[in-house]
């Protein structure tokens, strides 16, 4: 198990460099010079004027040595500062990756929690009315625009029926909430990012989950477990539904990327202080500190969130383990 | 679920029938804000009086033909890499895959939304833009197919016969191989669709007044609750077209598969 994981991590190596170089490349093949937000403001500035401010950020030099220093500056947590306004890259970043981390995390669990059980019902009554309502509302919700389908709600929820705050993570008066009050009233700000964070997520992996148990309750050793004699629940649970899972933890992994890409738009939607949101403001201010870092840093969760999803794959199927070379 | 055709039908109406909007989705109509639906403007107006029918329907265009396009980028890019991996094997094979599974990792989102940000935003940038960020499936899916199909006795033939270049093979291989990428290709046209609309949707997509489906959104967060029809309808049109191609790719599914 060990020698799995330390391959996997191994392996990591050179996708971390191909995804720094990828995102450095990219950011500096834009057109538009980044001291651009310095001297915007200031016509009467001079070539000097540029050229020094060019050498403070370190942009005269080739682009190799500006990649090596990026890279080294980078493992030792120095993004640089913010060409917007001043402040350090990294604060403002780790102040915001509590927020979203939480909300993406909830929407992980929020979608398993819903999609596994609706899954495997569908699978069980193959057929049914509950079968085909199912599937039938999943489609139109994997076909459904996320930021259309949170208008909706929004408007429902939030304007006409006013059960839900419709912005931001707490309310005006939160500081004289008492400590359990607080909690409720984040929740509630919770409920609907989370909600339409996973709605997306959530039909694909229904789908999959009722294909995948469809195909475990087919195997032979299903046969053979009731041929035993085993109760109905054990051979379902035990059997059946195990094998079931396991593609379902790499589809995980895989909707990472999706979650956090989907979080930009959610977290601007509701006034939500995320990374999601300070990439979007990032872009529009041409800010190319603080979009190169969240791209990187975005990035590493999303090969962490594969290593962690592999690894899981590795421990609850142990042919995983041995097939690599 | 050829019942499928019918939806799409459907779509390509949507494409070829923009002529049939009675307004000038840009005319700008002072005396009529914000009006809900009637029968002189069937779906309503928007807030600066533009008629929505006539948007929906040139927006339509607009959205239905950046999907296709840059799913046609994406698929000529995954399919001359995907077929090259496939067939020389080896170093090359590792190297691209190495790449794909680079690109995997991105947030391609992001990726979209910076690059989208820095260069200007045309409608042409976009379809290159997400093109270039969604050819990894049918890289990968191609390379699988050649993989498997590549020692079989037809292709063994034809090197028998000495095929001058690998490329004429791969004139073979690939017309064999692209059914699940023709399907793949079809489920992407509505991702496609629903990237353009989000970029839209930022204000980093297509810009008005050039109407895309996103863009007439943009203008319902303002109005949420005062003027539902400019939220409903384009969602719906973007609702009924990315399940129209959602349902032709199940009908190509059933029968190539």
């Amino acid at each position: 198990m060990l020698a799995y994981i330390l391959r996997r991590l191994l392996g990591l190596i050179p996708l971390l460099i191909g995804i720094t170089v990828i995102s450095f490349v990219v950011i500096k093949l834009a057109p538009g010079k980044p001291v651009i937000l310095q001297y915007s403001l200031n016509p009467k500035i001079s070539l000097e004027e540029i050229k020094r401010l060019e050498k403070l950020e370190g942009l005269d030099k080739p682009l190799f040595v500006q990649y090596g220093n990026w890279i080294s500056n980078m493992a030792r947590f120095n993004f640089g500062y913010s060409l917007s306004d001043g402040r350090p890259v990294k604060e403002k970043i780790f102040e915001r990756i509590p927020i979203t981390l939480c909300i993406n995390l909830l929407s992980l669990l929020f979608v398993l929690l819903i999609a596994i059980p609706l899954g495997v019902r569908s699978a069980l009554k193959q057929g049914s009315l509950f079968d085909t309502t199912i599937t039938v509302l999943l489609f139109l919700l994997f076909a459904a625009p996320g930021f259309w389908l949170t208008l909706l709600l929004m408007q429902l929820l939030c304007i006409q029926l006013g059960w839900l705050p419709i912005s931001g993570i707490t309310s005006l008066d939160f500081e004289y909430f008492t400590w359990w009050q607080k909690i409720i009233d984040v929740g509630r700000h919770l409920i609907l990012p989370v909600l339409v964070s996973g709605l997306g997520s959530l039909a694909g992996l229904a789908r999959y989950m009722r294909g995948s148990m469809i195909e475990a309750l087919n195997q032979p050793y299903i046969y053979a477990a009731r041929a035993k004699g085993l109760p109905e629940n054990k051979v379902l649970y035990k059997h059946a539904l195990r094998n079931a899972v396991l593609p379902i933890v790499t589809m995980l992994g895989l909707s990472i990327p999706g979650l956090l890409g989907g979080s930009v738009i959610f977290e601007s939607m509701f006034a939500i202080p995320g990374l999601g949101r300070l990439f979007y403001e990032a872009a529009m201010m041409r800010d190319s500190n603080v979009i190169m870092a969240e791209i990187v840093l975005v990035s590493i969760l999303t090969m962490l969130g594969n290593l962690i999803a592999d690894i899981c794959y590795g421990y609850v199927d142990p042919r995983i383990r041995y097939a690599q070379k | 679920m050829i019942g499928s055709i019918i939806i799409a039908a459907l779509s390509l109406m949507a494409a070829f029938a923009p002529i049939l909007a009675r307004h000038d989705p840009a005319m700008i109509d002072q005396s009529n804000l914000l009006m809900p639906p009637s029968p002189v403007h069937p779906l309503g107006t928007d807030g600066l009086g533009r008629d929505l029918a006539a948007r929906i329907c040139y927006g339509g265009r607009i959205s239905l033909s950046i999907g296709l396009i840059a799913v046609g980028i994406a698929t000529l890019i995954g399919l001359i890499l995907g077929s090259i991996a496939g067939f020389y094997g080896g170093f090359i094979d590792s190297l691209l895959m190495r790449f794909v599974d680079i690109m995997l990792c991105f947030p391609t989102f992001y990726l979209i939304l910076a690059v989208a940000a820095l260069a200007r935003p045309s409608i042409f940038n976009i379809m290159v833009i997400i093109g270039l960020t969604s050819w990894m499936g049918t890289a990968r899916l191609i390379r699988g197919e050649i993989l498997s199909l590549k020692e079989r006795e037809f292709i063994q033939a034809e090197r028998a016969i000495g095929a001058s270049n690998s490329r004429i093979i791969i004139r073979h291989l690939i017309p064999n191989a692209i059914g699940p990428v023709i399907v793949n290709a079809t489920l992407s046209i509505g991702g496609a669709i629903l990237v353009e609309s989000g970029l839209s949707f930022l204000g980093l997509g297509v810009q008005p007044p050039t109407p895309s489906w996103g863009n007439i959104l943009i203008e319902s967060k303002s109005t949420l609750g005062v003027a539902w029809w400019i939220t409903v309808f384009p969602g719906m049109a973007i609702l009924i077209t990315i399940l129209g191609f959602n349902f032709i790719a199940e009908g190509l599914k059933k029968k190539i598969g």
